[in-house]
């Protein structure tokens, strides 16, 4: 008779791959999301506990419900002009991003990446913070920029890497930075600026100032070592920060269970490092400017770093080089449980008489007629590829702040 | 002190301990955007007491401990670099800083250029490397080449206590990110690589004298700390005081080149040395495969051809990790360097 503690163990070892429910032609089972009721998940107050948040981590706060109303402790403190404001900068970031893809296509630039799906999150969050706060954002938050009104032309000349690009054609199209609107240059090495936003808030609270720093990062890309990072000096030095986790649901091909969601949420990793967390609805505009001005207040109170999972779905392609119709669902999007932002703020906005079917088509024709003049003018400044292009000098300039000896050669050598 | 160098009057002896020391604390009390941590920066002082009583002084805000990650350390340093601070951060050891090298190359280096100068990062990574004193493998590695092959770093040297103190706080005041790299095994004394004999503390150095107050050594200067006409000897660090001591071993009239600043380099005055003496070894610690040296011997090859009655050497660590108890097989000593003048000289 054996005296281990242990069942005897005959099976062999298996690795556990995760898998996402459905692949193309099936059809995604959402139950994984764990959803709650809108208005059901408490507001704590600001000094809140990590442990306390615990229990918030695997729900799910939501202000709008089923029927376009808003419900719950989340509800109360939405002022309408920024609700019209949040309605305008959306359908203006889907329209833009609509007008881009197409001139990716024509071949006017070499890439471009939507927001499509999205667009509550970051405009949401813009709208609860203040002039020169700082956001350190990836390449999924266009809606940051359009919120704070940067030019459309400005904009689409980086993306056409012409004469006119703010970044001189160094960078690859959507890869902005404006220091002016608070928006951090954006790298193409997954997040690194999670813990640069850590250290911008550790900056300001360290000059006693009273600007805040928002982080930005995929689910994805939670896994990259820099997300461990920024939690861990986030709470250490209690970072006057938010910590967003954009969940939406797929890294390129990747099911987020491979970035490790499977049976629990990223939410959950926040209150694990001591920090507050909440888990909100990512397509509910009304729940993400409530959780953003809560967490920004947060932090502006000296009570440290919050965390924030968005739950919302990526609704286009990864990115223009992306076809997801070999790795998902065709029609993934339509059966989404959170639905469209846009859809579900409008139908608020005119259940409360704040907008109608009229100004909707109204101003998304406006946006159109406005994006495609932007980009027109954008065009005359030149095409990617094209002579109209920044000049081949100013490739060395930048590198260091005075350009040095070896590069001053390197730019005779090129005879420019 | 070369005649670019700030001049300032007065000063004593400091261990190179102590010249970084003064260094941080010159530029903590004239610029309140300078901020120190790392490792055990803060209240401990450092495991090298490079930041001893810097806390002390100027207060946890400005002066404090890090948890252990290096990619943390220099993320959130590049954060606060972007908010308008001047960080001086510590990687414990240059071995350690590899999970950092992301954020160095992929954004401090870049930062300005990807940005078209909207934001920058005026920083400086304080690491302790080299050899020659039974580190092993993770405590003795001369990491430099990696950062002189990134565009938009600076990477500097010193090998005394004057050029600590006056070359780090020129690279904090400079706008661009510096890897400064501290060679440890000159932090108490200098090291001629004769581990055979006693080693005399920099105190009794004699033209060992650090000013108190605010001086630079300006960057991309190297100093000609040898005269000579035989032979160029283009080295940095620890292997400054072993090259100088290889050329009074031989009485070879070699000529000793202290880089100081690896990259952006003082190109002209190697062109000039070696125009002048017709021979080059190029001395360092690291391994030799892709090296820093490799760039200077190209260098070398492109500027002065017609000048050089020989190939040019190269002395070097072997290309293998840093071993323990091989360490002075391993260490490019005199002996190694009066070899290869020979082998220049022969020719």
């Amino acid at each position: 008779m054996s005296s281990s503690p242990n069942p005897a163990v005959t099976d062999p070892l298996r690795l556990h791959v995760p898998e996402p429910s459905a692949r193309p032609g099936e059809a995604t089972d959402f139950s994984y999301l764990q959803l709650s009721p809108a208005g059901a998940v408490d507001k704590p107050a600001l000094d809140v506990t990590a442990s306390q948040t615990t229990p918030l981590t695997t729900q799910l706060v939501r202000v709008l419900d089923d029927n376009g109303d808003a419900v719950g402790p989340w509800a109360a403190d939405i002022d309408d002009e920024v609700l019209r404001q949040a309605m305008h900068a959306m359908l203006k970031t889907r329209a833009y991003d609509a007008r881009m893809l197409i001139a990716q296509r024509q071949k006017k630039t070499s890439f471009y990446i939507q927001c499509l799906g999205e667009e509550a999150i970051a405009v949401g969050q813009t709208l609860a913070l203040r002039e020169g706060d700082m956001q350190f954002p990836t390449y999924r938050q266009q809606g940051i920029l359009i919120t704070k009104g940067v030019s459309l032309v400005d904009m689409m000349c980086q993306v056409l890497s012409n004469a006119a690009d703010p970044l001189k054609g160094r960078q690859l199209p959507i890869m902005y930075s404006y220091k002016d609107a608070g928006f951090f240059s954006i790298s193409g090495n997954l997040t690194t600026q999670y813990i640069q936003a850590v250290g911008w808030a550790m900056a300001s609270a360290i000059k006693g100032d009273t600007k805040i720093a928002t982080a930005w990062v995929g689910d994805g890309a939670t896994a990259e070592g820099d997300f461990h990072a920024a939690l861990v000096f986030g709470h250490v030095y209690r970072a006057p920060v938010i910590l967003n986790v954009v969940n939406n649901q797929w890294a390129i091909s990747t099911f987020q269970a491979i970035a490790g969601g499977e049976n629990t949420t990223f939410a959950a990793r926040g209150a694990a490092y001591g920090i507050p967390s909440l888990r909100v609805d990512g397509n509910d505009l009304l729940a993400v400017y409530a959780v953003s001005r809560w967490a920004a207040e947060r932090a502006r109170s000296n009570l440290g770093a919050t965390m924030i999972e968005w739950v919302t779905y990526r609704a286009g392609p990864h990115s223009t080089s992306d076809d997801p119709s070999k790795y998902r669902p065709a029609d993934d999007a339509q059966h989404f449980p959170l639905g469209d932002p846009i859809e579900r703020l409008k139908a608020h906005m005119i259940k409360r008489g704040l907008w109608s079917d009229e100004q909707h088509e109204q101003a998304r024709s406006e946006y159109d007629a406005e994006i495609a003049r932007a980009l027109k003018e954008a065009e005359t400044h030149g095409l990617l590829g094209s002579d109209n292009r920044p000049g081949a000098a100013d490739m060395f300039n930048d590198v260091y702040k005075d350009m040095p000896e070896h590069l001053r050669r390197q730019r005779q050598q090129l005879g420019v | 002190m070369s005649q670019n160098d700030t001049q300032t009057t007065g000063g004593a002896p400091m261990t190179m301990i102590q010249a970084l020391r003064s260094a941080m604390d010159v530029m903590l009390e004239r610029d309140e955007n300078v901020v120190a941590f790392g490792q055990d920066v803060g209240y401990f002082g450092g495991v090298f007491r490079c930041t001893d009583g810097l806390q002390a002084k100027y207060g946890k805000q400005r002066v404090f401990d890090a948890p252990i990650s290096e990619s943390g350390i220099a993320g959130a340093a590049i954060g606060m670099a972007a908010y308008g601070l001047r960080p001086v951060a510590e990687i414990q050891f240059a071995d350690y800083i590899y999970p950092a090298y992301d954020q160095i190359v992929s954004e401090a280096a870049r930062l300005r250029y990807r940005s078209g100068g909207m934001f920058s990062a005026p920083l400086v990574f304080r690491t302790p490397c080299g050899g020659g004193i039974y580190g092993g493998q993770t405590h003795s590695q001369s990491p430099e080449a990696i950062f002189a092959h990134v565009a938009g770093l600076r990477t500097v040297m010193p090998s005394n206590p004057y050029d600590a103190k006056g070359l780090l706080i020129a690279s904090i005041e400079n706008d661009d990110p510096v890897i400064f790299l501290e060679p440890k095994r000159l932090y108490n004394g200098p090291f001629d690589g004769h581990h055979d004999r006693p080693v005399t503390a920099w105190s009794k150095h004699a033209d060992n004298v650090v000013p108190e107050g605010y001086y630079t050594v300006p960057l991309d200067k190297a100093a000609v700390v040898r005269e000579g006409k035989a032979v160029t000897i283009l080295t940095y660090g620890t292997t400054v005081w072993v090259a100088q001591a290889a050329a009074e071993d031989a009485g070879i009239d070699a000529e000793v080149i202290d880089l100081r600043s690896l990259w952006p380099l003082d190109l002209d005055a190697i062109v000039a040395s070696v125009k002048k003496t017709g021979r080059c070894i190029v001395l360092h610690e690291a391994t030799r495969t892709c090296g820093f040296g490799a760039e200077l011997v190209a260098l070398v090859q492109e500027h002065c051809f017609y000048h050089l009655e020989a190939p040019v050497e190269r002395v070097t660590g072997w290309d293998t990790p840093y071993p323990h108890a091989q360490e002075w097989d391993y260490f490019p000593g005199p002996a190694r360097v009066i070899d290869a003048m020979h082998r220049v000289l022969e020719d």
